[in-house]
Order: structure tokens, then sequence, then C-alpha cells
């Protein structure tokens, strides 16, 4: 709108303006289409198909075309008790994981606000978890646990591998296993984004804090919480997805053993579709009652969000 | 979710008067120590994976465990080559020659000959392939519609890229199946082709969040100027717009890569031999009668420096994207 004002003789300018404004749909509809066609092929379609898919008893390595069979997928998942015991499974995990990582990274974030010499290089130093392949991860903390040469036990305190706790192989153990790994991969990014929120709080707030001699806790819970409050939550909300959909780190570490102990929904989809019977339309059922989890989970937390935001 | 101004860099200099007495300088001290200790106690695991890369195979699993060995190179060339067991007989014979290398000589001091390469410096070539061109795309695609986003008047924009984040909601498992499907019936599973749309694909949608962040706060008065100046759109963009943005493009560029080279699931479900990556071939590399621990630490170690290294070299970059550029308070 600007560029026409700048065009001193209105009636020539109106030509070329209205050409460029022509060029720049042209433009912007060149520019978004092929990213939104990918999405449509790759992600839209498949949802729908696995939609359909879930209705049908198919298996991707029988020869015979999908039949459909209605509700019974679903139903016979929700009425499998092993199925809940995965869910209840994977919420345990993903509320005890997240609240620690929560907790750790925002406590790191407030230790590396303050800048001091080589904070950079810690900062990044702490960041290297994130940075490795989870799977790899999960393999070799698997490495650490050993109750024999493994350096865990004794780095805790477990000294004798007689008596030391074999984290994989204990049913109770084994899902403290992968939280105390994923804690250790994931805390790092909770940090960082506490960190980029702490660096945008005005300093007047606390130097206004100061002069009415406000206590450390009093500032904590009125300034620093409240304004790092929205980039906690997309953090929290970021991990909580993810671990919902934990994967790679738990075939790592125990591919869902020992027994079905650590058997999250993910690894039990995977399971389902690419082990034993592939079945794939049981399975593809199953991931649309955790997609839809999900987006509730989600939604719970975007409303959050915002409330936090706007309040 | 409105954009706002970047926060100024963190100024320090602070003149609050409870902040320069010595009980507070004291306590910066404290806090410094502690940020170390935890960081020291962070990265054990990395160098315990570092230390194991260099043990011999007795060594990694010596109970309890070394921290102090005679480093050898067998991890790595148990990762890189496959090998045969020798009879007694044979292993005499090969120590009489005298045209072994020094992987021959490694291999042989465990009774093994050396057969050929193995298959992992492939998968690391594919890895490096399929990372490397859906980064590129991903950024360049995420640039473009970043750049429509940011700048024209789309109807419906909100919702579109409401849409273009929920992609990255699905588990992979959901999208998977039917991909696999597809990708069957087309022709594409296990080819590098399939990976590189489907990791481009999935990177898409954060790399337009993170890059119209930036390109936001790029002011448009530049290209205007340009324009009024007789440049084409295209024109300001490219030589306006795109040299602004290039912290944006690197911030974008670590984080796919990351998650490109990274990639475990898909991987482990599209991908048969001929495209497979690294990732789900580190846990494969088994040997004869138990797992060659100091093979995996070497598959490992050798899998993460090239993102250490990027990611060093970017690290300021990176600092700044993860608040997702819009998200910025």
């Amino acid at each position: 709108m600007l560029k026409h004002e700048a065009q001193a003789p209105p009636a020539p300018a109106a030509r070329p303006a209205n050409r460029r404004q022509i060029s720049d749909r042209t433009l912007s509809q060149l520019f978004i289409w092929p990213t939104l066609i990918l999405l449509i092929i790759i992600n839209i379609f498949p949802l729908f198909y696995s939609l359909f898919l879930s209705f049908t008893n198919y298996s991707a390595i029988a020869n015979r075309p999908p039949e459909w069979i209605g509700f019974t997928n679903f139903d016979r998942l929700l009425n499998s008790s092993d199925i809940w015991g995965y869910f209840s499974l994977t919420g345990r995990y993903a509320l005890i994981s997240v609240g620690l990582q929560t907790v750790i990274g925002f406590g790191l974030a407030l230790l590396l606000r303050k800048k001091f010499r080589g904070s950079g290089i810690v900062t990044t130093l702490i960041l290297i978890p994130m940075m490795l392949s989870p799977v790899v991860v999960g393999l070799f903390w698997k490495l650490m646990f050993n109750p024999a040469y493994g350096i865990f036990n004794y780095l805790v305190g477990f000294t004798n591998p007689v008596t030391a706790p074999d984290w994989l192989a204990s049913p109770s153990l084994a899902l403290w296993a992968i939280i105390i790994v994923d804690v250790w991969m994931w805390s790092p990014f909770v940090m960082l984004l506490c960190l980029s929120g702490l660096s945008a709080i005005p300093d007047y707030l606390y130097e206004a804090a100061a002069i009415d001699r406000a206590s450390a806790w009093f500032q904590f819970r009125r300034i620093t919480l409240p304004q790092v409050a929205p980039l906690l939550l997309i953090a929290v909300l970021f991990r909580t997805i993810e671990a919902f959909k934990a994967f790679d780190l738990v075939m790592g570490l125990t591919g869902g053993g020992p027994g079905n102990a650590t058997q999250m929904i993910s690894v039990e989809i995977y399971s389902q579709a690419f082990l034993g019977q592939f079945r794939t339309g049981r399975a593809s059922a199953l991931a649309y009652i955790v997609l839809v989890i999900i987006i509730a989970v989600s939604n719970v937390y975007i409303r959050t969000l915002n409330k936090v935001r706007e309040g | 979710m409105a954009v706002q101004p970047a926060p100024h860099p963190a100024v320090n200099y602070s003149t609050r008067v409870d902040e320069i007495s010595p009980r507070a300088r004291t306590l910066n001290g404290v806090r410094a120590v502690i940020v170390l200790l935890i960081a020291l106690v962070m990265l054990i695991p990395v160098a315990w994976m570092t230390l194991t890369a260099f043990k011999s195979r007795p060594d990694a699993v010596a109970v309890p465990p070394k921290v102090l060995f005679e480093p050898t190179l067998e991890g790595f060339v148990s990762l890189l080559t496959s090998r045969r067991q020798l009879t007694t007989q044979q292993i005499e014979e090969y120590s009489q020659r005298t045209d072994l290398n020094w992987a021959d000589l490694i291999a042989l001091s465990r009774g093994q000959a050396i057969t050929g390469p193995s298959n992992y410096p492939q998968r690391l070539a594919n890895s490096l392939i399929i990372a490397g061109v859906s980064t590129i795309f991903s950024v360049a695609l995420g640039l473009l519609s970043a750049y429509s986003f940011s700048r024209f008047n789309i109807p419906g924009a909100g919702d579109l890229l409401f849409f273009i984040l929920s992609t990255r909601m699905l588990p992979p498992v959901v999208v998977t199946i039917p991909v696999f499907l597809m990708y069957r019936a087309i022709g594409i599973y296990d080819t590098h082709l399939g990976m590189i749309i489907l990791y481009t694909v999935f990177n898409l949608s954060f790399s337009v969040w993170l890059l119209k962040g930036f390109l936001d706060e790029i002011p448009r008065e530049y290209e205007e100027a340009a324009m009024v100046d007789g440049y084409t759109r295209l024109q300001a963009f490219v030589k306006i717009v795109l040299p602004q943005s290039l912290t944006g493009i690197a911030a974008t560029t670590v984080f796919c890569l990351i998650f490109a080279w990274n990639e475990y699931a898909f991987a482990l479900m599209l991908t048969a031999d001929r495209a497979r990556t690294a990732p789900p071939s580190i846990p494969s590399v088994l040997g004869t009668g138990g797992i060659e621990w100091a093979a995996i630490a070497a598959g490992s170690l050798g899998f993460l420096i090239p993102v250490v290294i990027v990611t060093f070299a970017l690290r300021k970059y990176l600092l700044r994207g993860v608040t997702f550029g819009a998200i910025r308070q």
C-alpha cells in the first residue's frame, strides 16, 4: 500500500502497481504450494488412509485387499486390559519424566542465567546429550546400566556387582532407567527454552522489587515465574508430546522388556504393525487412539498457555 | 502469536546495589562452581562413550569398569570391517605374512582376518546424503513459504500455519504405515529419494515456523524501498531479504540437520538395506558371542562428532533459534 503512494504520478503508476499486485499473488502461491503439496501427500493422505485401515483387518504382508470389519479393531483394543496397561505406563512415564525435566531444566536455567566467564561454552556443553541420536543413547546407556561392568551402579554407589541392582532386567526399575536417561537427555532442552525466557525479563522489574525490599522468594514467585511461564509451558508441551511418542530410546534400552514392563504405546504399535502377524489394521486403530489423546492433551496445554499469556 | 522485538542481548553491567555486595559476589562464584559440577556430571556418559570407543573387547566389559586402560583402535576396526574367525593353523600362517596393515594386525590379535569393509561406511554415506539433501530442501522450501506467510496477505494464514505445525504432532507410527504402503506401491520404499522426501516434509513444519519468526523481524521497509528503486519482488527477496535472514537460516539448518541425522523410527521401518541410515544400523553391530561395545561406542562417537562440530560452529544461532522466533517474549 505504501508503494502506491510512493509513486508520484498516480495515473501511469496504476498499471505497474496493478501488475505487481498480481505477480505478488502468483509469487506467494508459487512459494507456498510446494510446501503444502508435500505436506498433503506425506501427512494428510496417510492420515486418512490409516483412518480407513483402522476399520479393516489389513495386514501389510498378506496378499489380500483390506476387508472392512467396522469397529472390531477399536472394540478389541479398548477392551484389552494390556492396552490400558500400556497407556497408563506411557502416561506415568510422561508425567514423571517431563516433571523431572522441567524442574532440572528450569533449575539449570536459573543457575546459568547470569553470565560468568565461560558460561557460553558450559551452556553448549550441557546441550550435547540433546544432540545424540536417541537410539544410540538408549543403546549406550544399556552398557552403563549393566550390573556387572556398567559404570552407572558404581557412580551411584553400588560398588558390589553381586548386590547391585540390575536396572534393565528388573520390571520395577526398568521404567526408572528409561526415565533417568530421558531426563538426562532432554533437561537441556527445557533449560534452553527457559534461558531464553529468562533473558527477556526486563531488569527494572527486579530493581523495583529490590527497592521495595521484596524477598528473593517473592521476586521469584511474582516476577520470574510468571514471566518465564509461557516458554516453560511450550517446553513442557513439546516434551509431553514427545514423551507420548517415546520410541527410539525405549527400543535402544529395553525394547519394551523385561516382559512387558516398558512396553510404551509406540512400541506396542510398532510390534503390532511390523512384528509377528503384521496387524496393520489394528496398529492403525491404536495409532489413531494415541493421536486423539495427543491432540486432546496438546489442546489443554495450548489453552493453559493462552490463559497464562493473556493473564 | 504476536511478534515482539528481540530481547536486548543480555546486559550484565548491573548497577543494582544488591548485586555488587561482597556476599553477592561470593554467591556468584558458588553458582559458577555448581553449574560446572552439574555440566561435568552430565558429560560423564559422553566421556564414557569416548573412552569405550578406544577400549579392547575385554577392557570394555571389565569388572569393575576400567577408567585407565591401554587404548586401541579395535572398536573402529570391528565397526568398519567384516571379519572371519581363523583356525589356529591359519593364525600361524597369517602371522608369517608381511603384507598386513595395522587394521589386519588388530584383527589378527583377536584371531580374525579382515574379509572386506562392513556395511557401516555405506550406511554413514546414506545418512550424509539423506540428512544433507533433506535439510537443504526443507530449509529452502520453508524459507519460501515463510516469506509468503510473513509478507503477503494469505487468506486463512493462521489456520494454515497451525495445520503445518500440527503435522509434527503425529506419532511417527501413525504416518509410517500408510507411507510404507504408499512407498511400496510406487516403488520408492528403501530408496534415498523416499527418505529425503519424508525427512524434508517432517522438517518443513518446523522450518516454516522458525523462519517465519526470523523473517517477521526484518523490517519490510527495506524491500519496499528496493522495489521503489525498481527491483522486482523476487529481486528484492534475493538481494535484500536473503542476506538479512542468514541467522535464521543457520539456526533452522542446525535443527533440521540434528533431526534428520538422528532420526530412527522412520529409517527403521521404511528402509531395509540400500537406503538404511546409520542410526538403525548402530544397534546391529553385533559381534560373534556378545555385543561389541567398543564398536558401538566407536560408531556412536563418530556419529556424534559432525553434529557437535556444526552445533558449536553455529551455537549462537542455536541459542537464539530455539525460541522459535515468533514466540520470543
